[in-house]
């Protein structure tokens, strides 16, 4: 291809023909061997990733076919274009006659293929023993691996826990010191900013609650028992369980994100280094935050839940209002409510420590944020509803003493 | 000053993640003053014997030494206490994104000082205006060039007045002015102060330029080939391989 260029100072006009870009041939193969036992490959046309290039299996056909040949020989003086695809084709054939014992006499390709070759060669490829030094397990091994691997992570977690207690206590007794900014802020995010988000699923958890009781006790004209069936479930289970799962996407995935991405970039380490205890500088603000914001936030979400169940019976089941109140402060005993309160308690504690374990043993990549965030949330999620289980079966033994 | 008491020593080191040996067999001595280089090929495990230094991975045999006393094998208060004495610049600079320029430097003092909230603030201000970054005490780290959170980070790990400076790849990432400034500051600090510097790094000009002492690791016998000053290990150190990389392979 003929290509005409006006120089910007002289105004002469250069011509250049571009050695690359000649008419489109297609790859071509030929062969000839010699008596003395060498194959001469004779490469031709343009080998480029728009050409159709011929495999590598034909041409190692006709390289075993040749049955008396030692020695491999290249011939590339009509070779046109080329690029990657020459060059892996040619790795090909090298390695397969090396596989094979023949000799390759690379002289006869381009400078420039030769030169790329050398720098894929230099450093040796490594072999595949070092990369996986794990075989194939039997089904025994996998258990036998995961049962350790679990032993382990429970372990890590019973430290962790423990280590979070001794801090608290720490804190308690005037040892150990809390950063008040670090700590207000914290209060901040999990208490204040958390409201909104709580009123609006609490009401609808009582306005639910409401209809589902109102359904079955109008069968019996035991309508206004829907505010006690409304009140107590909040009071008992719902607002701290509903609390503590917003919390614990809200709050609990924050506090793995952030701590997990103060692990990517070493600012833990820089902690660690300086002497300051991660558990100290860390943990605690958000643990002590969260802790103490629960019992709040249910004591509202109790009010907004039973703000919801009686709407519904204002509106739809024609209840009045003094009536509802008054039945729904007759149900509701400051047992109800102090379990509430405590379950609430667990609860924040429960979501604060997964959320900062999960951060702070987080891998050191963006992907492993994103996995321990992941898991701090099912974590959480999975250690409400079973301590919930525990401490309400604990509960009902307790009151009926 | 005197200049020739060992001041960081190690004996026999050995440094592992669980069962893979990275470096074994370490045996150095930093003197105090000295610009001390750990030097070696990528990966051949620089960062991972820094941390075994500055107390952020235990040696699984061997000890380290500061001023005679051992580092790693004495009870946890004893380790914490030799630690304030140094300060740290990681690679990635490792700042506290939540907080400022200022507060960052401000925290080791907070936590360790009795200073008054004002005095506090003027040693941080000092302290950036030491490595160039005066008025930018409000700014979060995040808000600042590449270049410049470097320079904070060495702020910050002077923030203490540590009688050691680690620095982790201090130029990687930086513009070759960036990275001779930076250099420079290394250099001052090191001579007004007397802070003994250890810097890992494979930026041959920052090794000439600022080091008087090294250590060079080697990655595939995971051990130390030799140590000493570079320059001097450029023209005469018997394995070639040393002389290989301080030449950038032209022997």
């Amino acid at each position: 291809m003929k290509r005409i260029q006006a120089d910007p100072k002289t105004g002469n006009e250069t011509m250049t023909i571009e050695q690359y870009t000649t008419e489109p041939t297609p790859p071509g193969v030929e062969y000839t061997s010699t008596a003395s036992g060498v194959l001469n490959i004779r490469l031709s046309g343009n080998w480029t990733l728009n050409e159709s290039i011929p495999a590598s299996e034909e041409i190692f056909r006709k390289i075993s076919h040749a049955k008396t040949v030692r020695d491999i020989k290249f011939e590339t003086s009509a070779l046109g274009a080329w690029d990657t695809v020459f060059l892996t084709l040619i790795k090909d054939i090298i390695d397969y006659c090396r596989d094979n014992r023949l000799k390759v006499d690379q002289k006869g390709l381009p400078e420039g293929v030769r030169g790329l070759l050398n720098l894929a060669d230099t450093v040796p490829e490594r072999s595949k023993e070092d990369l996986s030094t794990v075989e194939k397990e039997s089904i025994l091994e996998e258990i036998g691996r995961d049962t350790v691997e679990f032993l382990h992570q429970t372990g890590i977690l019973v430290t962790f826990i423990g280590k979070v207690f001794l801090t608290v206590g720490r804190f308690l007794i005037g040892k150990a010191r809390v950063r008040r900014t670090e700590l207000v802020f914290n209060i901040q995010e999990a208490g204040v900013r958390g409201v909104p988000i709580v009123s609006l699923l609490t009401f609808l958890v009582g306005v639910i609650l409401a209809y589902v009781a109102a359904a079955q006790l109008t069968k019996f004209g035991a309508k206004i028992l829907v505010a006690n069936l409304v009140g107590v479930a909040m009071a008992r289970e719902m607002a701290p369980m509903i609390t503590a799962v917003i919390m614990a996407g809200r709050t609990g995935g924050a506090y793995a994100a952030q701590l997990g991405t103060m692990t990517v970039n070493e600012e833990i380490d820089a902690f660690r280094t300086l002497g300051l205890p991660p558990m100290e500088m860390l943990v605690l603000p958000r643990v002590l935050a969260l802790t103490l914001m629960m019992p709040f936030l249910v004591v509202y979400a109790n009010l907004m839940g039973n703000l919801g169940g009686a709407v519904v019976a204002i509106f739809r089941l024609d209840i009045g209002a003094t009536e509802y109140f008054t039945a729904l402060s007759q149900a509701i005993t400051w047992r109800d409510f102090l379990e509430g309160l405590i379950k609430s308690f667990v609860y924040g504690w429960l979501v604060a420590i997964s959320g900062c374990l999960k951060g702070i043993y987080s891998g050191r990549s963006a992907g492993a944020v994103g996995t321990s965030t992941t898991a701090a949330v099912v974590m959480s999620l999975v250690l409400i509803v079973s301590s919930s289980a525990v401490l309400t079966a604990f509960f009902d033994t307790l009151w009926g003493m | 000053m005197s200049n020739k008491q060992p001041h960081i020593v190690a004996e026999n080191v050995t440094l592992a993640y669980g069962t893979n040996i990275i470096q074994r067999g370490l045996n150095f001595t930093v003197k105090r003053g000295d610009v001390f280089i750990i030097m070696g090929g990528s990966g051949c495990g620089k960062s991972t014997v820094m941390r075994g230094l500055v107390g952020l991975l235990r040696p699984t045999e061997g000890e380290i030494y500061y001023e005679e006393q051992p580092f790693w094998n004495v009870p946890p208060r004893e380790h914490e206490r030799m630690k304030r004495r140094f300060g740290v610049m990681y690679q990635k600079g490792a700042l506290w994104s939540s907080m400022t320029s200022a507060e960052n430097v401000a925290l080791p003092l907070e936590e360790y000082t009795d200073l008054s909230d004002r005095q506090i603030k003027k040693i941080a201000s000092f302290k950036l205006a030491l490595v160039g970054l005066a008025g930018f005490e409000d700014y979060y780290p995040y808000e600042i060039s590449g270049g410049m959170q470097k320079r904070l980070a060495v702020a910050r790990a002077m923030s203490l007045d540590p009688e050691i400076l680690f620095f982790d790849e201090p130029s990687a990432g930086l513009d070759p002015l960036s990275s001779r400034r930076l250099d420079e500051l290394i250099m001052e600090l090191n001579q007004k102060l007397g802070t003994t510097m250890v810097i890992v790094t494979h930026e041959l000009t920052s090794i000439f330029e600022v080091g008087n002492n090294s250590v060079f690791l080697d990655a595939a016998t995971r051990t130390q080939i030799t140590t000493g000053d570079p320059k001097v290990l450029r023209d005469q150190a018997e394995d070639p391989r040393v002389r290989e990389f301080l030449t950038r392979g032209k022997l």
